[in-house]
């Protein structure tokens, strides 16, 4: 076409090439379905796996892109659970537009709270989005007439999805369930990062001052991302509700937003892959080591994590493209 | 990671070696409690109860080997409880659960066991609802409205109190305990004159303090998560001028517990709290409970223990009873209507409502023999779960 003389020809293929999907990503894809197979007893933890790695893959898309650190993104994530929640817990229990609602209250809060996002970077952004997860946390807990408080969302009773399928002990639904959620998260960002938009965003993370002058507005973008990346949390938040019928003030802790942050960093930021990698290792560990020594598993959960972070800076995603292009030899 | 293999080849390599060992298979009970995180010692105290009761009794019940599975939820993390709950049943195939230090978690876990029809004790979390979540569940702890409306008709009638100030923490279950108190207080002829509600993470307490004194009251209520806040809340007490001697100063039993004592000194003489265990009960069974948990462990039981200790008699007895059968009905069915004598004093489980029925015994802080300690003066007998008797 008569795009290949166009001087933007250049970033166009360098996006189109990015889209295209590799073998090695259709193998991922095909590997989250061996659970099934192989580990059928452990559906329930590969569903909450699944879970955390839509949220991490939300958490991704500002900080892996955009360059947004946030140490509260918990709050959209307890947003969109307590949404799912309340509203089954009021008579509406049907899964989908459970997860819409919750996604797009998460969305509202998000959108709202990203005009104090935009205007600031680094330090001040984490204590930023720390002090809003706090607050949220304790409106939640103050709230007792709506989110239980302390004891927790009572009366969460989800239906079967399209009346069919129930959610049963096994996790045969719940892994179904989340593992399409995630794939449609996974869909949505990757056209994102590999769209202009995208592009945008990543300048935006090497320099926020910058981008305006050759015409990309910060601000803006940043919001829309930022909405955007709620929104997928509000829904990975809204799944956990639903597989588990239960909504704690836990969603909504300080200790969530710091361990989705870890497995970010484990699996590699600013891949896509990064969180689902980081948070499938962190959780398996987690579930490993704990079996084996329940009071003393954190000891080797902080070695797994002092060891990749020395060893493999970039995160473990990060390591295996680097060994990989060794073996290839320089392009 | 390669210690992660490491660990799960050897693994797999215990699970072939184990599966052909005994012909009559063994009894396994799944224990989900929160063994690492800030609740890790209330876990360490429970299991160190349930330890010693299997070290006392013996490991075989109704013919059958008795194996613990222990699973560890890091802290209130309900969606945790509810997966491990599920994965001790469809991997494990453990045949009842167990532990249950926190209440969210207890209220998500008693849904598995609905559904999974699997008998389930919890041996502390306190929320007055949790046992209705599941037909298969019993408790051996407590409820917090059980001690809770016990102290608060017992200080209008017996305490001679007719008008208190209550000041409790600002979440579920400082407001449960404050409804609670203030109920029974009102129903047997008190006056609540005024109320406050303290900040959780608020250990300093001096303001609430000076306003509760420039009320005067007769009586204080307090009603603070154990740990630092009690000790706390005895200086700031001191400091004001608030003599327990004088104003009279309630409480749950956790106010006064052991460390809390130790931190407080003579500040706390006087204090009066309700509960349902203290090492100190006046029992030869105590006395021996106590003595062997302290070879064992080094220190002294607390209610954790004795809700695990509990526990674990209600399992082995319904066990005995079932000869070694382990059907959520037909275990819950040998344990309702169960009465035995605890080291904390008679109990039984409530055939109604699978909970505990039990003494609350009402406590003054006193130095004996140069220690400070809680000296059971009066109690309240064979109370049940008020909140659940009201709800028929």
């Amino acid at each position: 076409m008569s795009l290949t003389t166009d001087p933007v020809s250049g970033p166009y293929q360098y996006l189109k090439a990015q889209s295209r999907w590799r073998v090695l990503e259709v193998a991922f894809w095909l590997c989250t379905l061996l659970p099934y197979f192989l580990f059928p007893n452990y559906l329930v933890l590969a569903s909450q796996i699944a879970i955390t790695a839509l949220f991490a893959l939300s958490l991704d898309l500002i900080l892996g892109y955009a360059g947004i650190v946030s140490l509260g993104h918990a709050a959209f994530f307890g947003l969109g659970a307590y949404a799912a929640g309340i509203l089954s817990k009021h008579g509406w229990g049907e899964p989908i537009t459970g997860l819409i609602v919750g996604g797009v209250i998460a969305a509202l809060v998000g959108y709202a709270s990203s005009f104090i996002i935009s205007r600031f970077r680094h330090l001040t952004l984490i204590m930023i989005t720390l002090g809003l997860g706090l607050l949220l946390h304790e409106a939640a807990n103050s709230a007792h007439f709506l989110t239980g408080g302390a004891d927790g969302l009572q009366g969460v009773k989800i239906w079967k999805i399209f009346g069919l399928y129930g959610f049963d002990l096994w996790g045969y639904t719940a892994y179904t369930y989340s593992l399409i959620v995630l794939f449609l998260g996974f869909l949505l960002a990757r056209r994102i990062t590999n769209s202009p938009f995208g592009l945008a965003l990543r300048g935006i993370r090497e320099n926020a001052v910058r981008m305006p002058a050759i015409g990309a507005p910060s601000h803006a973008h940043i919001r829309k991302i930022y909405t955007i990346s709620a929104a997928m949390a509000g829904v990975a938040g809204a799944l956990l509700a639903q597989t588990t019928e239960t909504v704690a003030l836990e969603v909504l802790s300080f200790q969530r937003s710091a361990d989705t942050l870890v497995m970010l960093v484990l699996g590699g930021a600013g891949m896509l892959y990064g969180g689902i990698v980081g948070s499938a290792i962190f959780m398996i560990a987690r579930d490993q080591f704990s079996g084996i020594n329940p009071q003393y598993w954190y000891f080797w959960i902080g070695l797994l994590l002092i060891v990749v972070v020395m060893v493999l800076p970039n995160g473990v995603l990060g390591g295996l493209k680097k060994l990989f292009t060794t073996w290839r030899g320089p392009s | 990671m390669r210690k992660l293999f490491v660990s799960l080849g050897s693994l797999a390599a215990a699970a072939l070696v184990a599966a052909p060992a005994s012909a009559q298979q063994p009894i396994k009970i799944g224990l989900i409690m929160p063994y690492s995180g800030q609740f890790a010692d209330a876990a360490t105290q429970m299991d160190n109860a349930i330890k010693l009761y299997v070290k006392q009794k013996g490991d075989t019940v109704a013919g059958r080997k008795v194996e613990f599975i222990r699973k560890d939820t890091g802290g209130i993390a309900p969606d945790v409880a509810k997966r491990l709950a599920q994965e001790l049943i469809v991997r494990d195939n453990v045949d009842l659960l167990a532990g249950f230090v926190l209440t969210p978690n207890a209220l998500a876990a008693g849904d598995v066991s609905e559904q999974a029809k699997k008998f389930m004790v919890v041996m502390n979390a306190a929320t007055s609802i949790i046992t209705t979540k599941s037909q298969y569940m019993v408790r051996t702890s407590l409820t917090t409205p059980q001690v809770n409306e016990s102290l608060g008709t017992w200080a209008a009638t017996k305490g001679g109190v007719k008008k208190v100030y209550t000041m409790v923490s600002d979440f579920g279950p400082g407001l449960d305990a404050e409804g609670a108190f203030q109920r029974g207080f009102k129903e047997a002829g008190g006056e609540v004159i005024g109320q406050v509600k303290m900040p959780v993470a608020n250990p300093d307490f001096s303001a609430f303090v000076q306003r509760a004194k420039d009320l005067n009251p007769e009586s204080i209520y307090i009603w603070v998560p154990g740990g630092a806040q009690p000790p706390a809340l005895g200086k700031a007490l001191a400091e004001r001028g608030i003599d327990p001697k004088k104003t009279r100063v309630m409480g749950q039993g956790e106010v006064t517990d052991d460390a809390a004592l130790k931190s407080m000194g003579d500040v706390a003489l006087g204090i009066i709290t309700a509960f349902h265990y203290d090492p100190n009960h006046n029992s030869a069974m105590n006395k021996d409970f106590v003595k062997s948990y302290n070879e064992a462990y080094g220190r002294n039981p607390d209610f954790f223990s004795i809700g695990g200790w509990d526990g674990m008699h209600v399992i082995y007895e319904a066990l005995k009873k079932t000869s070694g059968k382990t059907d959520g009905q037909t275990l819950v069915d040998a344990a309702k209507g169960m009465k035995w004598e605890s080291p904390r004093g008679p109990i039984s489980i409530d055939p109604q409502t699978r909970d505990i029925v039990q003494n609350v015994y009402i406590r003054r802080v006193e130095k004996v023999d140069g220690k400070i300690v809680n000296v059971e003066f009066d109690k309240v007998e064979n109370v049940k779960d008020p909140v659940k008797a009201r709800m028929k």
